[in-house]
C-alpha cells in the first residue's frame, strides 16, 4: 500500500485495502447510494442527519442510519468579528470511530471553527449538540468536560519537563500532598504502548529532547488520556518530515480506531485522503460539502477549496 | 474502509531509543556515567559550576591565605556569612523559576529586619511574634509585587525597581537617618552567634545523612519494584554516600574548639545552618514533590502551555514573589542577628546582587523554568567564600565590587551559553 496520489479516487480507495470497520462499510454503501445529492441550502451530503434540512422550507428526510450518529453535530453555525462575518451557517459533524478532515484555504475558517467547538470563541447562533444532546461550550473548560480535546498547532507542551510530567501537567495525580509519580509515569507508558507509539526510549525524557514527531505524538497522546470523546488536531503533520508524518498519522488512525472522534484540520491532500473516513470543506466561512472520502476524489476536495463547488458538490451558486 | 497508511508498523527503529527501552533496560553506573556525560556537553550544567567554583576557590584562597583561610575560626564564620545570601537567594530561585526577578528582595529584606528590630525595641514584644510579623510585612510586599507583575502585567524588572527605591525609603522613615536599631534579643542574636551543642549537632547530621539515604534508597525500590525509570543503584548509594560525608565533615569541622583563647570553648555548628537546612528540605520537597512546584516550573517552562492546561498562572505568579519576600524577611532577621543590629542601609548596596549570583552560579537559570533550591546553597557558599577571601586578603572596597560583578557576570554567561548549547543539541 502507499500513499495515494493526485488521482486516489473512490475506486481506488475501494480497492485499496480490507474494509476495517463493520460501519464504514454500510456507510460506504450508504453514500454509494445518494451519489452527489446535495442539501438545498448549504451543503452536507452525508445521510446522517435524521432532521428535517433547516433551511430548505422543504421538509425532506434524509435516510436514516442507525449505526451512527455523530457525537459532536453543529449546526447553523454563524460567527462575526465585529464587521466579518467569519462563519456563515455552517453546519458540522464529527463520528465516534472516524477521522473527519476539516479542509479549507487559509481565511476559511477553520480554525475559528475549531476555536467555537472548544469554546475558545462564542459562536453567535447555531445549534452545538453533543452526544446527541443540546450542549453549552462557553469556555475551553465546558468543552474538556464534555470530552472534547484540542491539540493545537504549537502543541503547547513545556520542555523543560519530561514526557510524564506533560502528559499530566494541571491534572497531577496525587497521593496526599505529594504527587504519585509512580502512578503517573505507569499510566502514561501504558496510554503511549496502548496507542502503539514504539519512538520513545524513555518517559522520564524531556520534551527539549524529543524530535518534532514525538512531540506531536505526546501532545496527542495527553487529549487522549482523559477519556476524551472527540480530539481536534490542527495540521499535526505541518513541520514534519515524511517518516514523522506518517507516524502521526498512523496514530491519528488508530485513536479513530479506538472510537474517539477525530478531527483532523490539513492542507496536505495526500494526508486527508490517507486517514480520512469524511471531508468537510469549509470554503469562505461556509461549508461547502461534507462529504466521505470514498465519494470524492482529490480533484473534488481541491475545487471545493478553491471555488466552493465542484460539479453536483458544494455551494450553490 | 481502510487506512491507505504504507505498511502496519512503523519504520524500523533501533531498538536501543524505542519502546521504553530506556525505562525498562537495567542501568548500571558505566550507562549512568555516559548519561551524565551527553547531559554536560548539551548544556545541562546542573551543579558542576558550582562545585568546580567551589573547590577552585577554596584552593586558591588556602594557597593565598593558607594559614588563616582554613581556620577553624573562618570556616565557622563563613558558614553565618552565606547564611542571609543563602535564605534570600532560596526565595529568589521560586522567583527566577518563572523567568521573573525581584530587585527589590535585598531592601525587603531590610525593612523586615526593621519592624522586626522596631516593635522588639520600641514595643517590647517577644521575639516570636516580632518575626512572625516581619515575615508578615515580607508576604504583604510579596503579593503586592505580584499582583502588579501577574494582574497588571508590569515588568517585574520595573515593579521590583520601584519597590527597590520605594522601600529604602520606608526603612529610612521607620530608623531615622543615620541611626541604627541594636537587636538584643537572646533567641534572634543566637541565630548567627550561637552554636549547637556539639553532641547535638552529630546527632543532626547522622540522622540528616541516614534519612537522606534512606529517602533515596527507598525510591529507588519502589521505582525497581514497579518497573519504572530508575537510576543505577551504585549511583543511588555514591550520591547518599557523598551527602553523608559533605555533613559529617562539615559537622566535623563545626565542632573543634575555635576559641581563640584556651580558657573557653566555642565549638558546634551556628544555629543558622539548621535553619537553612530546613528551608531547603522543606523547598525541595515543595518544588520537585507537590503539584504547587510542578506548576511552577511549568510556568517557567511555557505559561500559555500552562495556563491552557488548567494552571491558574495568576496565582502562581504572585505566590512566587509572596515566597521570594517572604524569604527575604528571614533572610533580614539572620543578618540582622549576624550584625546585632539593624542599620538605615539593611539589605541595601549588593546584598541582592549577591543572593542573584548564589541562584544562578548555584545553576538556576535566569530564563526561567530551571532551577533547584539546593543551587541557594551551593551558589550561597561560593558568593559567601569569595566575600570571605577577599576580606582576609585585604583587597579595597573598589576591587571587592570588580570582582564581585565580574563572578556574577560570569554565572550568567555559563547560563546563557548552557541554554544555547541545549537548543542546538534540541535539549
Amino acid at each position: 500500500m502507499n500513499l495515494p496520489g493526485g488521482g486516489g479516487g473512490p475506486a481506488a480507495r475501494a480497492a485499496a485495502g480490507p474494509p476495517v470497520r463493520p460501519h464504514a462499510l454500510e456507510a460506504g454503501r450508504n453514500g454509494a447510494a445518494t451519489p452527489g445529492y446535495r442539501h438545498p441550502g448549504a451543503a452536507d451530503t452525508l445521510g446522517g442527519h435524521d432532521r428535517p434540512s433547516r433551511d430548505g422550507g422543504v421538509a425532506r428526510w434524509e435516510p436514516l442510519r442507525m449505526s451512527v450518529t455523530p457525537v459532536l453535530d453543529l449546526r447553523g453555525i454563524d460567527k462575526s468579528f465585529g464587521s466579518v462575518k467569519v462563519l456563515h451557517d455552517v453546519a458540522f459533524s464529527a463520528y465516534p470511530g472516524e477521522v473527519t478532515a476539516l479542509v479549507g484555504d487559509n481565511g476559511a475558517g477553520k480554525t475559528t471553527l475549531v476555536k467555537c467547538i472548544g469554546g475558545i470563541h462564542p459562536f453567535d447562533s447555531g445549534e452545538y449538540r453533543f452526544d446527541g444532546a443540546p450542549a453549552r461550550v462557553g469556555s475551553p473548560r465546558d468543552a474538556a468536560a464534555l470530552g472534547i480535546e484540542i491539540v493545537h498547532q504549537d502543541l503547547a507542551l513545556c520542555e523543560n519537563l519530561d514526557i510524564v510530567q506533560n502528559l499530566f501537567l494541571g491534572r497531577e495525580r496525587r497521593r496526599g500532598l505529594m504527587l504519585d509519580e509512580a502512578g503517573m509515569e505507569e499510566l502514561a507508558r501504558g496510554t503511549l504502548a496502548g496507542l502503539s507509539v514504539r519512538t520513545i526510549g524513555s518517559v522520564r525524557q524531556r520534551i527539549s529532547t524529543l524530535s518534532g514527531g514525538q512531540r506531536q505524538t505526546v501532545a496527542i497522546a495527553r487529549a487522549v488520556l482523559w477519556d476524551s470523546k472527540v480530539v481536534i488536531l490542527d495540521e499535526p503533520a505541518a513541520a514534519l518530515g515524511v517518516v514523522q508524518t506518517q507516524q502521526v498519522l498512523e496514530l491519528v488512525r488508530r485513536l479513530a480506531d479506538k472510537g474517539l472522534a477525530v478531527v483532523l484540520i490539513s492542507h496536505n491532500m495526500n494526508d486527508v485522503f490517507a486517514v480520512s473516513d469524511r471531508i468537510a470543506a469549509l470554503y469562505l466561512g461556509r461549508m461547502a460539502a461534507q462529504v466521505r472520502t470514498s465519494d470524492v476524489t482529490h480533484r473534488q476536495i481541491v475545487e471545493l477549496i478553491t471555488a466552493g463547488v465542484s460539479g453536483d458538490l458544494g455551494l450553490r451558486r | 474502509m481502510s487506512t491507505d497508511i504504507p505498511g502496519g508498523k512503523g519504520p524500523a527503529v533501533k531498538l536501543a531509543d524505542a519502546d521504553f527501552a530506556n525505562d525498562l533496560r537495567e542501568h548500571d553506573m558505566r550507562s549512568a556515567v555516559r548519561d551524565y556525560r551527553d547531559r554536560i556537553r548539551s548544556g545541562e550544567l546542573g551543579a558542576l559550576p558550582a562545585i568546580l567554583g567551589l573547590t577552585g576557590l577554596i584552593v586558591l584562597f588556602t594557597a593565598l591565605k593558607p594559614e588563616t583561610f582554613l581556620s577553624e575560626g573562618n570556616i565557622a564564620n563563613l558558614f553565618t556569612q552565606a547564611l542571609p545570601i543563602t535564605i534570600l537567594a532560596m526565595g529568589l530561585v521560586f522567583v527566577l523559576l518563572l523567568g521573573e526577578i525581584d530587585l527589590s528582595a535585598g531592601v525587603a529584606s531590610g525593612v523586615c529586619a526593621a519592624v522586626m528590630a522596631k516593635l522588639m525595641v520600641d514595643s517590647g514584644q517577644p521575639w516570636y511574634v516580632a518575626v512572625l510579623s516581619a515575615v508578615a510585612v515580607g508576604i504583604v510586599l510579596g503579593t503586592a509585587i505580584g499582583w502588579l507583575v501577574s494582574v497588571l502585567r508590569i515588568p517585574s524588572f520595573v515593579v521590583t525597581l520601584a519597590f527597590f527605591l520605594g522601600i529604602q525609603g520606608i526603612t529610612l522613615w521607620m530608623i531615622g537617618e543615620g541611626g541604627t536599631v541594636p537587636v538584643r534579643d537572646d533567641v534572634i542574636v543566637a541565630l548567627a552567634n550561637k552554636n549547637m551543642p556539639v553532641p547535638l549537632g552529630w546527632t543532626l547530621a547522622a540522622l540528616c545523612a541516614a534519612g537522606y539515604a534512606a529517602t533515596q534508597l527507598l525510591r529507588w525500590k519502589r521505582q525497581r519494584d514497579r518497573r519504572l525509570h530508575s537510576r543505577p543503584l551504585q549511583l543511588v548509594v555514591a550520591q547518599s554516600a557523598v551527602v553523608a560525608v559533605v555533613l559529617l565533615a562539615g559537622t566535623y569541622l563545626l565542632s573543634i574548639d575555635r576559641a581563640p583563647s584556651p580558657l573557653i570553648t566555642l565549638a558546634g555548628i551556628p544555629w543558622g545552618v539548621p535553619l537553612v537546612g530546613v528551608l531547603l528540605i522543606g523547598c525541595t520537597f515543595v518544588l520537585s514533590r507537590t503539584a504547587y512546584g510542578r506548576h511552577i516550573y511549568a510556568v517557567g517552562g511555557n505559561a500559555e502551555a500552562a495556563r491552557r492546561a488548567g494552571i491558574n498562572v495568576t496565582r502562581i505568579r504572585i505566590s512566587v514573589f509572596m515566597i521570594g519576600s517572604a524569604f527575604a524577611a528571614v533572610s533580614g532577621i539572620v543578618a540582622a542577628s549576624r550584625l546585632n543590629s539593624v542599620a538605615t542601609d539593611a539589605g541595601g548596596g549588593n546584598t541582592l546582587l549577591y543572593a542573584v549570583g548564589a541562584a544562578v552560579i548555584g545553576g538556576t537559570s535566569l530564563f526561567g523554568g530551571r532551577g533547584k533550591a539546593r543551587d541557594a546553597v551551593l551558589g550561597g557558599l561560593v558568593i559567601a567564600i569569595i566575600e570571605n577571601g577577599l576580606g582576609l586578603l585585604g583587597t579595597k572596597a573598589y576591587l571587592s565590587y570588580l570582582i564581585t560583578g565580574v563572578v556574577l557576570l560570569l554565572a550568567a554567561s555559563i547560563d546563557a551559553l548552557a541554554r544555547r548549547r541545549r537548543s542546538s543539541t534540541g535539549r
